[in-house]
């Protein structure tokens, strides 16, 4: 093409353009939607999710890297980039029923949640921190709005505000790092940093400018002492966007994580393993605790979110050892499906439940549900036990492989916190269960066709990978292995 | 010349001040202007590396950083307004109907 820009640089992240033309397309499309008919803009966006996604399993195998080095193409990213763009999916298909039961359906809501998808598939492919700067607030800034898209309602606006103030002040302390970390090093590649740091220059800069990038991400999925914003902007926002962040943003934010320290600060783990270490266990500790004295669904499914990125957060803690590494983080990626799955069930049960105003989210609410709607309530008894970490479900199946990786790494105590933590969590997901089958109450369900379809699919998925885990397992591997 | 090491001082006071900012004012828009100096504490950071390094990463970096506060400026002030008009006050410690 010319000397600048290469069509394999524009292969490389050929997903993320498709999507983003998409967006804009739809942007223009949406104009010419009549209004009682913006169904059709949820349509054209999951359109352009799956074609994105098509693209994405067509490029699996594949490595490249794109821009001179700043964006790459490899396993790792055709593992996060498809399961990305499932939540986009599992996003939209909330969205569809539920915007319109709230009186919220505009068509920017999808063009909204599509920059957002690029965002974070942009940030699970920079090997470059100035692209995951750029693709963190890509991925930001599209939140912020849909976190306050409900005006009329005053806990929407407040979500919004809150979570645009907190994540702007972690992209500030971002921004800083990356900062001292070109200052120390004299590049912002992940390969420049490396040659830079094996070299021995000035480590002290390095290692304060890592340590305010792990700040950043920290405010982004959701760790303890990182978390404050998360259960305000959890109640506050829509639910079904809530659905969507809670998944999409922490499954990008551990990415770019993840490869920037294994890429980036291999010479820095002495420094850097104990500071994770606490990270992870501070994260399980409080976002257990806290959740057990809430009694709104939405705030407690925002608290095991928190305990969620402690659990994640563990599968990096062994980051620096080369032998453990790689099952380490492919348990990870492991739970983080996992996660996906089981999250995106729950917060779709919730959608069922919920009423216009902000009413039936109460888990009083859920009273007397299993012999109202049956499926429902299994289906939510499925969720819950998944986030706990009970057989038969892929909860199960990701916490034993994590824990495994842990213990092979030798954070024996970082395990048994993890499992004493996931034994306090059983309590609080459990009432959830108790008061659907125990309790008298008359909850009212909706029945929209795409939020039934969302629980039902992902009840089956917690249940049926818990019995043939081996692919997924085998497939995240094949995705780490090719990382280095 | 001044030696540079000045300058990094310099970013990092004002880092520090915008840090500070933000945790102690109860104004959101006086918040949003500490995010603002913390941002461009780390635009003073880089462009002196840049020099120091003889490289121009960072330069970029530092047009990067001033388009995407200028997007989140964008974004941040329909919120607030927003806010304003169904409140009419943006005290953040008026912003307590969300908590638990």
């Amino acid at each position: 093409m010319s000397q600048y820009i290469n069509p394999s640089d524009l292969t490389t992240i050929l997903p993320a353009i498709v999507l983003t033309v998409w967006a804009c397309a739809l942007l223009v499309a949406d104009l010419f939607i009549p209004h009682e008919r913006k169904g059709w803009t949820a349509v054209l966006a999951a359109l352009g999710l799956v074609v994105s996604l098509d693209i994405t399993l067509i490029q699996a195998g594949g490595t490249s890297t794109g821009f001179k080095g700043m964006v790459t193409l490899d396993g790792f990213s055709t593992f996060l980039n498809a399961l990305l763009l499932v939540s986009g999916l599992f996003g939209v298909a909330l969205a569809y029923g539920y915007v319109r039961r709230m009186g919220l359906e505009r068509g920017e809501y999808y063009t909204l949640l599509l920059f957002s998808v690029v965002g974070m598939m942009l940030m699970v492919q920079a090997s470059d921190l100035i692209v995951v700067f750029i693709a963190l607030e890509l991925l930001s800034i599209p939140l912020y709005v849909l976190a306050a898209l409900n005006v009329r309602q005053i806990e929407s606006e407040e979500a919004g505000l809150k979570y645009f103030l907190l994540g702007s002040f972690s992209t500030g302390f971002l921004v800083y790092g990356i900062a001292l970390i070109f200052g120390a090093t004299g590049s912002t590649s992940y390969s420049g940093i490396v040659t830079a740091a094996s070299a021995g220059t000035s480590s002290l800069l390095l290692t304060i400018g890592a340590a305010l990038l792990l700040v950043g991400f920290g405010f982004k999925v959701a760790a303890v002492p990182f978390h404050m914003w998360t259960p305000d902007v959890y109640q506050g926002a829509p639910t079904s966007v809530t659905a969507f962040m809670s998944s999409g943003a922490k499954i990008a934010g551990f990415a770019a994580l993840l490869r920037v320290f294994a890429l980036a600060f291999p010479t820095l783990t002495a420094d850097l393993t104990p500071i994770l270490a606490a990270l992870a266990a501070l994260t399980m500790i409080g976002g257990n605790l806290i959740a057990v004295s809430q009694t709104n669904i939405k705030r407690l499914l925002a608290y095991s979110s928190i305990a969620h990125a402690g659990y994640i957060l563990m599968a990096f803690v062994p980051y620096g050892n080369p032998q453990v590494m790689p099952v380490s983080v492919a348990a990870g990626l492991f739970y983080l499906v996992a996660y996906a799955v089981t999250n995106f069930g729950a917060w779709g049960v919730v959608i069922a439940l919920e009423k216009q105003g902000g009413k039936g989210l109460e888990i009083s609410d859920y009273a007397g549900l299993f012999w109202k709607n049956r499926p429902l309530a299994l289906a939510m008894t499925v969720f819950m036990l998944s986030l706990i970490g009970f057989p038969p479900t892929i909860g199960m199946v990701g916490k034993f492989y994590l824990f495994r990786a842990v213990i092979d790494g030798g954070f024996v105590w970082l395990a048994i916190v993890g499992v004493v933590t996931s034994l306090i969590s059983a309590y609080y997901y459990l009432r959830v269960v108790v008061n659907m089958f125990m309790q008298e109450g008359e909850p009212q369900t909706g029945s929209e066709f795409w939020v039934n379809f969302t629980w039902g699919l992902t009840a089956l998925m917690t249940i049926i990978i818990s019995f043939v885990p081996q692919p997924l397992f085998a497939w995240a591997s094949s995705a780490v292995l090719r990382l280095f | 010349m001044v030696d540079i090491s000045y300058y990094i001082l310099l970013s990092a006071v004002l880092f520090t001040i915008g840090a500070v900012g933000v945790l102690v004012r109860r104004n959101p828009l006086i918040i949003f202007m500490s995010v603002e100096l913390m941002l461009n504490a780390a635009n003073l950071a880089f462009v002196s590396f840049a020099s120091m390094h003889g490289s121009l990463d960072g330069q970029i970096f530092v047009f990067f950083v001033m388009t995407v506060a200028a997007a989140e400026v964008a974004v941040g002030l329909a919120l607030i307004v927003q806010i304003f008009k169904s409140r009419h006050s943006i005290n953040v410690d008026e912003m307590n109907s969300l908590k638990g």
